[in-house]
């Protein structure tokens, strides 16, 4: 059933999703008031080179421009530096934190995530997480500066802020809970070739530890373990995983649920969508189990599909990809496709791990669930298909066999 | 419609390829191969999306 025809959208999260949603509502034709809402004082940018190319100094933020085309073309009405504070779906409208009260028949949500922060940390100079340009650029200051690094959390940000200190020269610690780096994920194998890359490039990694404070007299001094040690620093970068924003939705009605919860359609209620990273959705591929996604890709396709939504009322086609995404350490393209639950049978398909130039399959239920290769990027991709189309894990090893 | 890419930009994550085989390429010295470089009508939907999900930006659409 079509949707009445929409005259005013707005769009809040002015970012990767936000930006690919107004780009697609006018290239639709969508004639009507389009506004679009940021938090941040910039315009739309890229965020994975933060923790890249401008952590390491080789980028500025010119090169991160997510939009080279005029914005005029857009025709927006564009709030920036000025977050949503509440919304009304009963009312139809959106009330920012100035005050300003916008009324939408359409309504994108796309919010994204912030860093999950240490519960009881006291606030000291050059304690940081990382997730906006300020947060790198007040980083890359003490870097240039020589600090001494200390990341807590050994994910693909903490990862890959760990690379790009030690690009710099710079004496790195981190400090990770579990036993392997993103052993939940991708399982013990390929975190202990995580562990033995970074601790070969010179950081000083340590698995299995719990922090028991962040210490300093103003200013970051030391990270206490459980157990007494101590890591003598001078920043600290708290990167323990992200937590969707939805703060500015609560009392809205909307089911919040690690995200707005969506339908397979990404409708969140009738005339509200979500994208990005704030949205979870039951995604067909993966028997419909709810799935939020923190990832470039998800949140340049699901802002597209999105605007796609509420445009033409089509509640049928389910948005359903296999996931992906792609990190970049010490020269080396990792990336994965699918889903992990850290329990899955893994295969070695091609290369070696040793080589740093490999790649593994998963199995799930007799079909293969997900990819992961070193500098392997051509192999990813065929294996995302098959990843798509469910295809049998034994289709998926013959299909290796065949390609060696 | 000709297809161009920014090759000091790209990152050979191939990205393009999994949207369209027919026109990109990363073979496995890693490198993308444009296979043609002025493809045909009926493939602008899926030069559009190759443009718009390239993580590096470095696809242009000319024509
Ligand atoms: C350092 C870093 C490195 C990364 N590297 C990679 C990588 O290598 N590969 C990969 O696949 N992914 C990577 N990612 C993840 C990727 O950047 C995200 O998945 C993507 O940015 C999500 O886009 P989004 O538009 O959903 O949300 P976001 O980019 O989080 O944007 C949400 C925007 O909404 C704004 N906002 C929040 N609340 C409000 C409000 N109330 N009102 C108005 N605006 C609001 C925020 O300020 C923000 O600008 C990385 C992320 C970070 C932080
Ligand atoms: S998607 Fe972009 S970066 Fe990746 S291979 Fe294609 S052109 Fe290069």
């Amino acid at each position: 059933m079509a949707e009445p025809l929409l005259e005013n959208i707005t769009v809040v999260g002015a970012s990767l999703a936000g930006l690919r949603a107004v780009e697609t509502l006018r290239r639709e034709g969508f004639p009507g008031r389009l506004t679009l809402v940021g938090a941040e004082p910039h315009l739309p940018y890229d965020r994975p080179p933060l923790s890249k190319e401008l952590l390491a100094g080789t980028w500025e933020h010119d090169q991160i421009v997510l939009r080279k085309a005029p914005y005029a073309e857009l025709e927006l009405e564009l709030y920036l530096g000025n977050p949503a504070a509440a919304l009304d779906v009963g009312k139809r409208t959106v009330t920012l934190a100035t005050g300003i009260e916008i009324a939408w028949d359409g309504l994108v949500i796309a919010t994204g995530s912030q860093p999950r922060l240490l519960p009881n940390t006291p606030p000291l100079d050059g304690l940081y997480t990382l997730r906006t340009l300020d947060d790198c650029f007040g980083i890359r200051t003490r870097l240039d500066a020589g600090a001494r690094v200390c990341v807590i959390g050994a994910g693909f940000i903490g990862a890959e802020v760990a690379a790009a200190c030690r690009s710099r020269g710079l004496d790195v610690t981190v400090l990770e809970m579990l036993e392997q780096p993103m052993v939940r994920g991708v399982g013990s194998v390929i975190g202990s070739v995580l562990a033995e890359l970074h601790r070969d490039q010179g950081v000083d990694l340590r698995c299995s530890v719990a922090v028991d404070a962040i210490e300093g007299g103003g200013k970051v001094e030391r990270v206490r373990l459980v157990g007494g040690a101590v890591v003598e620093c001078d920043l600290v970068l708290v990167a323990i995983g992200a937590v969707p924003t939805t703060d500015w939705l609560i009392g809205s009605a909307l089911t919040l649920d690690d995200g707005v919860v969506c339908d397979s359609s990404l409708l969140a209620t009738p005339l509200v969508v979500a994208a990005g990273d704030v949205c979870r959705w039951p995604n067909a591929l993966f028997g419909g189990d709810l799935m939020r996604i923190e990832h470039w890709t998800n949140a340049a396709e699901q802002g597209v599909f999105a605007a796609h939504r509420l445009l033409s009322g089509d509640a049928e086609t389910p948005f359903a990809p296999v996931p992906f995404v792609w990190s970049d350490q010490y020269g080396i393209k990792i990336q994965c496709a699918g889903r992990f639950t850290g329990t899955d049978r893994m295969e070695l398909v091609h290369g070696a791990l040793s080589d740093h130039r490999f790649v593994v399959i998963f199995e799930n239920d007799g079909v293969i669930s997900g990819v992961l290769a070193f500098n392997q990027p051509r192999q990813v991709m065929l294996y995302r298909r098959m990843i798509a189309e469910r295809a049998s894990f034994s289709d998926a090893l013959s299909f290796a066999a065949a390609n060696q | 419609m000709k297809i161009i890419v920014d090759f000091d930009k790209c990152k050979s994550n191939a990205v393009c390829m999994g949207v369209a085989p027919e026109v990109f390429e990363v073979r496995d010295d890693n490198f993308l191969y444009i296979l043609q470089e002025e493809p045909t009508e009926n493939l602008r939907p899926k030069m559009e999306e190759a443009v718009r999900t390239c993580p590096a930006g470095a696809i242009e659409l000319v024509g």
